[in-house]
């Protein structure tokens, strides 16, 4: 049930997202979730794509340092207080976030996250348990 | 005033019967008194029968850094460690750092060419000097220090840093004389200036500066905001520290104290002696040392030298400014840095493939900054910039603990660091120097 996430560095000089994404796109890798965090000199640019594997060896092919992360995929109701539901759960159980970012959707009936955990497997018992829907690639349009 | 007037203005003949004497000496000394040295002497089948006069000095062997790193800490000594009286340490190539020992008769020495430094460069007994060199294992704070104290002076042991309070004692003490890095002189000018204060106006008048490589224009530079006379020491650890060649008021190259220092200048390649007058690497060979006397010690600083005698008065050979390296040392705020010295470190942080450049830079009025960058592999990265933050932060502390200068640690995507025929640039120095 878990996502795979690609992340690469980057080195903050002008057109190097713009290098990754074109890279991608002659590569008919589609891109459904997407965000970069950054530092003084470097950023690290996280994505969820349609072809994780693919996307990573012609990333490496063209000289850029990337590797896979697992990460999770949380459906979360598109209310007030959704996101915070979620979060008041994994806090109860000492789950940290080291990081978190939405998804592209479509349909707009749902809210859908994905998170970064120090463990994966642990968090997501605990949000099944308490009945919050984990969603895997395959719902994710990313398969 | 010239401090040694018999030494420093003897004739070419008297000199070299001095140095002559001196030269057969200091190899039957070193080859009764160091194995290394004996062993290395042996091998070329020399002894101090062979050496007729200071002309014979070409068949003896060089000295190398490695040579004296191979011996660390102590092998390469003359005397045995309990006759040191004092032991100094400046940077290696790789892992061990360069040991000095000096006697009580090497520290007078050193005392005396540091007292023919300070008058050269235009002090007078009774005047007062603030050192700003950097006190401890680093030697140019107690060469000067024993130089002042020999010659006369008042010495205020300021050592380097804490420039606030340097120019309060400046302000409040008057010192004629300043001895420092000519960066560090450019610097402190931009603080008086923060500080409100009017360089011109301070009591400065001669600067002994040297550590580091400088330009005429940075002489220019110091010599108009301070509204003092800027002259140019020359020394290094190994021969005994600052001490062992200095301009005079005429600034018409740095009168070298050959009586006790022999120089040539050689083509590295080749390893022969350059004609008079031409550019090699400097080859000092210390006539009168005990504690670590080096035969033929390659510098790998880059000079002329010229042998006439100067308006002054002095006979000395000078030396031309270093215009370069023979290595890829770089001088760091006068700290010595060698890049195998980074390259080290990278090794032993686990999983950095030591792929990085240094970049020297020095702004104007500025100190120089150092930034080291280091491409990032595949077993370092990870998608957490906590993570790769922190990896940064330990190359940086690994780094400066090892060089003892502040740097900057910069990473960078792979293959970003320029490379000429599958090598590695590995410094780029920025500095007009």
């Amino acid at each position: 049930m878990k996502l795979i996430q690609i992340s690469i560095f980057l080195e903050n000089k002008k057109g190097r997202l713009l290098d990754v994404c074109s890279l991608l796109s002659a590569g008919k890798i589609n891109i459904r979730a997407l965000t970069v965090a950054e530092s003084d000199n470097f950023g690290v640019l996280r994505v969820v794509v349609d072809k994780p594997q693919e996307a990573t060896t012609l990333l490496k092919a063209h000289g850029f340092v990337a590797n896979l992360t697992e990460i999770v995929g949380v459906e979360v109701p598109d209310k007030p207080g959704g996101l915070a539901d979620v979060l008041k759960i994994l806090s109860k159980h000492n789950i940290n976030v080291e990081y978190m970012y939405g998804f592209l959707e479509k349909s707009s009936n749902r809210a859908l996250l994905v998170f970064r955990f120090d463990n994966s497997d642990t968090a997501i018992e605990v949000l099944k348990t308490n009945k919050i829907r984990v969603v895997g690639q395959k719902d994710m349009g990313v398969l | 005033m010239i401090w040694n007037e018999k030494m420093e203005c003897m004739g070419h003949e008297d000199l070299k019967n001095i140095q002559s004497e001196r030269l057969r000496n200091l190899v039957a000394y070193i080859y009764k008194n160091s194995p290394a040295y004996k062993i290395k002497l042996d091998a070329f089948g020399i002894s101090s029968r062979d050496i007729k006069s200071v002309d014979d000095i070409e068949k003896l062997p060089f000295t190398t850094k490695e040579d004296l790193r191979d011996s660390y800490p102590f092998g390469l000594f003359s005397r045995p460690v309990k006759d040191i009286n004092e032991i100094h340490v400046s940077s290696g190539t790789t892992g061990n750092p360069t040991v000095v020992g000096y006697t009580k008769d090497d520290l007078k020495l050193w005392a005396e060419v540091m007292a023919r430094v300070l008058c050269c460069a235009g002090a007078v007994p009774g005047d007062m000097i603030q050192i700003a060199y950097g006190y401890g294992l680093f030697t140019g704070g107690l060469g000067f220090h024993y130089g002042a104290i020999e010659m006369g002076l008042s010495v205020i042991p300021a050592s380097s840093g804490q420039t606030k309070r340097q120019l309060k004692i400046m302000q409040d003490f008057k010192p004629r004389i300043l001895g420092c890095t000519p960066s560090y002189a450019l610097y402190m000018a931009e603080e008086a200036k923060a500080l409100g204060m009017k360089p011109k106006d301070s009591s400065w008048k001669i600067g002994v500066f040297g550590a580091e490589p400088w330009s005429e224009a940075m002489r220019k530079a110091i010599e108009s905001t301070w509204d003092m006379c800027a002259t140019d020491v020359y020394g290094l650890s190994e021969i005994i520290g600052p001490g062992v060649a200095q301009e005079c008021q005429h600034k018409a190259g740095l009168h070298l104290f050959s009586d006790v220092f022999y120089p040539e200048v050689i083509d590295p390649k080749t390893g022969k002696n350059v004609k008079e007058g031409g550019k090699g690497e400097l080859v000092i060979t210390t006539l009168t040392k005990q504690g670590l006397p080096l035969i033929r010690y390659r510098t790998r600083d880059i000079v002329s030298i010229k042998y006439e005698k100067c308006k002054c008065g002095r006979t000395s050979p000078r030396i031309s400014k270093i215009s370069g390296r023979t290595d890829d040392m770089i001088i760091v705020r006068g700290i010595n840095v060698f890049p195998s010295q980074i390259e080290h470190v990278l090794l032993g942080i686990e999983g950095t493939q030591p792929h990085y450049q240094l970049i020297v830079d020095r702004k104007a009025g500025d100190l120089d900054e150092l930034d080291v960058l280091v491409e990032v592999e595949e077993k370092i990265f990870s998608d957490e910039i906590k993570k790769l933050r922190a990896l940064e932060e330990k190359i940086k502390k690994e780094i400066e603990s090892v060089l003892g200068v502040f740097v900057r640690v910069r990473l960078v995507e792979p293959r970003t660091i320029e490379r000429s025929e599958g090598k590695a640039k590995r410094v780029i120095d920025k500095r007009a120097l």
